[in-house]
This record gives C-alpha cells, structure tokens and sequence, in this order.
C-alpha cells in the first residue's frame, strides 16, 4: 500500500510545484521574476554539479569556471556573431560538455581532495585567463561584455498573452530546467546511474562489476559541466552582462555549498540548494551589514546541524516518518 | 451633493498651486528622499565598503541636522561582494521594490558597468559613481549616469602637462596594468602630450595575475629614458618602486593616485627609496600639518568623532564618502520642492564651483549638462620621506 500511495503523490507534488511555478510570475513583481529566474539558473548549475559530487563522488571546487564557460560562450555568440539568444544555450552546452570531458580524463588520476585542488586551480585561473589579453578581442577582458534582453516572440502577444521580457525569460529558463531536469532523472535512475552511483561507494567492486571506470567518471565530468554550462549561458542572458569579476573562485565555492545543503545525491535538492543560495545571503545582509557572511555562516551550520542530509533528506525523513 | 462637489473643486482649485511646486517621482515625498546604494561589504574588495559606512554616518548627520529642506534622507546600502551579477539584482531591487529616486555612489567598475545600460533605460540616475573610469563622463549616451573622482584619462593628462612644463626634454616610460584602468592612464598621458606624444619612448604592461613586474622595469630602464610614469595598482607600485631604486635608475618618477597610500605602499616599498615621487590629489589628508586647524577639516573630525567613533582617522575613505555625501546634499538642495528624478540629473549637472570641505583649497566642483566629470581640477604633491607634500598651483586638464 505504502508504494501505492507514493507512486501518485510524488507526480502530483511536483505537478503542483510546476504549476505554481507558472503562476508565480504573473502575481509578483518584475524584480522577483528576475530573481525566481536566478533561482531555475542556480538550480541547473547545482544539479550538474550534484551528478558529479552527489552521485559520483568526485568533489570539485572550480564548477564556477564551467558556469563561466558557458555564459562566456553565450555571450560571444550574441555579442560577435549575434546569434540569437536560444541559440547560445545548445551551444554553451557542447562546448562545456567537450571541456567538462576533456578535463575529467586527467582529473581521472585524481582522488578525493587531491581532485578538489585541481579543480580549485580551475576555478582561480578561470577569471585570470578571461581578462588574458590575447582574448580580449572577443571576451572584452576586465569591461566584460554587455548584452542585450531579449524580448518574448511576436506569438505570445498575439495570442492574447503579453509577457514582458522578465516574464519571456523566466518561462523560458523553467522550459529549459525542465528539460535538463527529466534528462537529469532518465539518466540517473538507469544503467548509468546505478553505474555511478557503485563507483562512488566502492570503485573497486565496480570495477569488478564490469563498469568501465574511467570512461564513468569522465562522462560524470563532462555531463555534470555541460549542466553547469547551460545555466551560465541562461544566467548571462538573465544577467545581460559577464564580466571575469562575476565568476571568482567563491561562485564554485557557493555551488558547492547549495548541492551540500539541498541535499547530496539527490535530483530535488538541487532546487532546494538554489532557493538557499540566492536568498539567504539576501537575509544576511538585511540582518547585518557588518558581518553578511558570519550570519550566512550561523545558517549554513543550522543547516547541516538540523538536517545532516540536506533539505531533501529531511524531507524524505518527515515523508517517511507521515506514511503509515 | 452639489455642495460636497463645489467643496471638492474648491479644494482641488486651493490644492492645485502647492501641487504644481512640488513635484515628486517614486521615492520622494514630504517627509523623505529615498536613495539606493551597492557597496562590497564583503568579499574580495570589502576594504572600500568602508565608503557605504561613512556615507550612511554622513546622511545620519544631515538628518540629525533637520534633513535636506526638511527631507530625511533614508539611505538603502545592500551589499553586492564586488559582483556584476550581484549589483544587477540589488540594483533591480532598489529601483524596482524599493522604489529609490535614485542610485549614488554605486561603488566598482564592473559593478557599474553591468547596470549602467539598466539604468539608462529605466531613466534613474546614477549618481557620483565611485569609479574612475571616464566612461561615466558621457551625457550624449548616458545621460542618467555621472561620475564624480578625478577620473583616470584627467589624470594622466595633468601628469603630461607637468612634464611638459618641467622637463620639455623627456624621455617617458610608462609601465600600466593591462586593463580598461591602466589604458585609461595610458591614453590620458598620450592625449596630454598631444604632438609630443613621441616623448613616450618605451611602454610596458603587466597583467594582475603577473608575480613581479622587474623585467618590464629593467627592460623600460633600458630605453634610456628619464621620466617614469606607472599606473599601477598597489602591490605592483609598490615592487615598482623598490626595483627602480635598486637597479640604481633616477628618472623623475610620476605615480597614479590609486597607490599613494602610504601605509600599503610606499612603507612596504621603502619610505627612503621613495623620496621624490610626485604624484597628484584632490582631497585633504587628516595628518597633513597644514590642515591642522584647518575650518573644513575640523568639521570633518567633528564628524568623524561624533558618527564615527570607531573610524579610522587615517582611512581616506572616511575622507571621500563625506566629501560625496555633501556634493549630493548640494545637488538636492538645489532641487527644491522638484524631486523628479529628471530635475535631480539636472541639478547635478548645474553645480557651479560648489565647496566641499575635505577637497583641497582651490578645488571645486562645476558641473554641467556636456560635463559630467564634477572634479577635474588635482594638485600635485611630492613624498619628502615621511608625508606626501604638496607644491605648486592647482591644475585641471582643461586649462
């Protein structure tokens, strides 16, 4: 019975939050669809990285240059070749999924912490290596580049439904979290997830499962940063600027806090971890203009002290404990 | 019925006089002139956050004084760490929720960058940015958005001008960082030189990320030259200074305000190798014996003392936020009972050599509707081993 009921409530849960979500833009202000907008970004960003810390294990410190990537290539598209803006996302994808890749092969000889540093030195180098000045024809070095909003189609309006291009973007970046979403949960619950899932806990008796190990934690790396470069392109257009300021070394740093604190290993989470942070440095500051991050700091720990396994664990424990 | 409309009308006729003096956009009321800011109160760049506290202490004086024409200010700081991103979303915050007549001192290059085309478009001002860059000086483009520092471009220029006046045989090398701040330098130099520009005989640059910058000191020494100008940012100033002394070269050594902190700088580099550096200001320093008793300065410590207690005497940022704490009352003063926000662009544009007490004797702040740099005018002051003495008239680049 237990199974039963749990087999329609969770569509229904998340069919719920989706039409909320549609709502939400046409009762609140234009500043908060934009930030709601931030959030859906965040929240692709977090599950990429959740695909590699969460479900594979591999802890990486530099995500903030994959998201730099990515928002990079958007914004050249649109700034050079001005390619319209949809465009940019598919190819902010194939880019950060060949370099996502190409790093993870000799990331692959790298364990645990010693893989942090080496991501870490990627996430340092990234805004150095945007302002190098061999590439400042196209990245703009230090000014970055300023892009353009774009506005919803002509169709909208005339079907009777004007959107403003706060609105535009916000249904736009759902549509595509979305996407990312349901290919995020075909992929992990299957073959490759379980994949993952046994070389995290014990590579060894993977390994002698017969999962191809190397190709495994390469393919995490190069899926986890094509996620992560998605939502760079998507939070360029939101943003409509890039500059190597936007992407330091605390952007991976944050990330890393939001998958930690949504909930490791878990697809929800990463919606939970984005809610976390794009809002509550916000509550951080309104408290203390002195001390912002120790205040960030008191909730992180209250966080991880109130709920060990993220806010999505928590929740599976109430579900769990509610269920007869 | 009749009756109650004929007082209506009456009222409306009586109301109508008042109502066409006061004029209000979103923020300002009777009581209050809500204005917005982002400052880094933390993150990489948090040392300037200190600007946003002095600012916030200054308008706490203003009100405490009865206000700007009987207006308190209420002043909203939201911190964006140093982060474009960060800005747009405070920035969207405070025009869109918060509904702030107005930006001021919104504080960062990038930072100011990432919002400048918003605000424009939106048709808020952008006031008195805390960034030296002279793109904010463009009231053909950008008409809402003003700086209100010397910027970089006028100071290069003032140096040209110095070196044109002293030394008619020099042979220049400059040493820049590699960015839209040391080419604003760059091409202030260049552009101060005019014809002369050849006198510009070796340039160097070097990138943020560079660990030191001896070879491109060595390699500009080498050019023969005998003038030395850097625009650079501390750390670089300061090794710098120290190479050129060590390798044994005596050019006459011009240094960009951003480095002249002699606590961060010169102490690290040497205080004795960095005798004769000359270099230009605009604002008074507090430990300056000639503003001793100083009447500007002496209300600056009034200041300092009863807002600030904790502040540091030393910080020039304390300095700097009450000197463009009080250009922006001037501005608003100067806006009456009008407090659109096109009237308070355009009374920031018609400030005429307006005083303020910490900036330098001689040097105003004139603004107008093809001029939005307010300060042009620097003296120049030359380290004597122990402070930075100031000599000479001063000079503004449009002279």
């Amino acid at each position: 019975m237990k199974t039963g009921t749990k087999t329609w409530s969770v569509p229904v849960f998340w069919g719920l939050v989706i039409l909320v979500a549609c709502v939400l833009p046409f009762v609140v202000s234009n500043y908060h669809t934009f930030q709601l907008t931030l959030v859906l970004v965040y929240a692709i960003a977090l599950l990429g990285l959740n695909i590699l810390t969460g479900y594979n294990g591999q802890i990486s410190l530099g995500h903030g240059a994959f998201y730099a990537l990515g928002a990079y290539c958007a914004a050249i598209l649109m700034d050079k070749a001005s390619a319209p803006y949809w465009a940019t996302v598919p190819a902010a994808a194939v880019v950060c999924l060949v370099a996502g890749f190409l790093f993870g092969l000799p990331a692959l000889r790298l364990e645990g912490l010693y893989l942090a540093l080496a991501t870490f030195a990627l996430g340092v180098a990234m805004p150095q290596l945007l302002k190098y000045h061999a590439l400042e024809k196209w990245t703009g070095g230090v000014q970055g580049i300023v892009i353009n909003k774009p506005d919803a189609p002509a169709f909208f309006p005339n079907m009777g439904l004007p959107l403003n291009p706060d609105q535009w973007l916000y249904f736009f970046t759902l549509a595509i979290m979305l996407i990312m979403f349901i290919l995020a949960w075909n992929l992990l619950r299957g073959r490759i997830g379980r994949a993952l899932v046994a070389i995290r806990d014990q590579h060894i008796a993977a390994e002698a499962m017969g999962i191809h190990n190397a190709f495994y934690k390469s393919l995490a790396f190069g899926v986890s940063a094509m996620y992560t470069g998605v939502a760079g392109a998507l939070g360029a257009i939101a943003v409509q600027f890039v500059a190597p300021d936007s992407f330091n070394i605390f952007l991976s740093i944050v990330f890393l806090v939001g998958i930690v604190i949504g909930g490791l290993g878990s697809i929800a989470g990463a919606v939970y971890g984005a809610l976390f942070i794009q809002f509550v440095p916000n509550i951080a500051d309104e408290i203390s203009k002195a001390a912002p991050w120790a205040i960030f700091g008191v909730f992180m720990i209250v966080f991880v002290y109130l709920m060990p396994t993220g806010v999505a664990g928590a929740l599976r424990l109430i579900t769990r404990r509610r269920a007869p | 019925m009749r009756k109650a409309l004929l007082f209506g009308l009456m009222a409306a006729a009586l109301a109508a006089p008042a109502m066409a003096q006061k004029k209000y956009d979103p923020g300002a009321t009777d009581k209050e002139i809500k204005i917005g800011n982002t400052n880094p109160y933390s993150g990489p760049a948090s040392a300037y956050g200190q600007i946003g506290k002095a600012i916030a202490a200054y308008f706490k004086m203003v009100n405490d004084q009865g206000g700007v024409n009987g207006r308190m200010i209420n002043f909203i700081s939201y911190d964006d760490g140093y982060s474009p991103p960060k800005t747009v979303e405070m920035a969207r915050k405070l025009v869109e929720q918060d509904q702030v007549l107005f930006l001021f001192q919104t504080l960062g290059t990038p930072s100011n960058t990432a919002i400048h085309k918003y605000m424009n478009a939106k048709k808020v001002p952008q006031l008195f940015v805390a960034t030296g860059a002279s793109k904010w000086n463009d009231p053909k483009h950008f008409p809402w958005t003003m700086g209100w520092q010397p910027n970089y471009h006028t100071e290069g220029m003032i140096y040209a001008k110095h070196i044109l006046q002293t030394k008619p045989d020099a042979k220049i090398a400059i040493l820049y960082q590699n960015d839209d701040y040391g080419k604003d330098y760059l091409k202030g130099m260049e552009d101060g030189l005019g014809q002369k520009a050849s006198m510009i005989v070796a340039k160097a640059s070097y990138e943020v990320s560079d660990p030191t910058i001896d070879s491109q000191i060595v390699q500009l020494q080498a050019s023969g030259a005998n003038v030395f100008f850097q625009a650079t940012t501390p750390k670089f100033a300061a090794q710098a200074i120290r190479k050129v002394y060590d390798i044994g070269w005596k050019p006459v050594h011009y240094l960009n305000n951003v480095s002249i902190s002699v606590g961060s700088v010169l102490q690290p580099a040497g205080l004795e190798k960095s005798i004769g550096i000359i270099t230009a200001g605009y604002q008074k320093e507090h430990s300056d014996p000639r503003f001793a008793n100083d009447a500007g300065m002496n209300k600056w410590r009034a200041f300092m003392k009863k807002y600030m207690p904790d502040g540091n005497l030393d910080d020039n940022f304390n300095v700097y936020g009450y000197g463009v704490g009080q250009t922006l009352v001037q501005a608003l003063k100067q806006c009456g009972d009008n407090l659109t926000r096109e009237n308070v662009m355009r009374q920031a544009a018609s400030l005429k050599n307006v005083q303020i007490d910490t900036l330098l004797p001689g040097i105003t702040i004139s603004t107008s509707s093809t001029d939005y740099a307010p300060i042009e005018a620097v003296q120049l002051q030359k380290f004597d081993g122990k402070r930075w003495e100031l000599f000479g008239d001063v000079m503004s680049s449009a002279q």
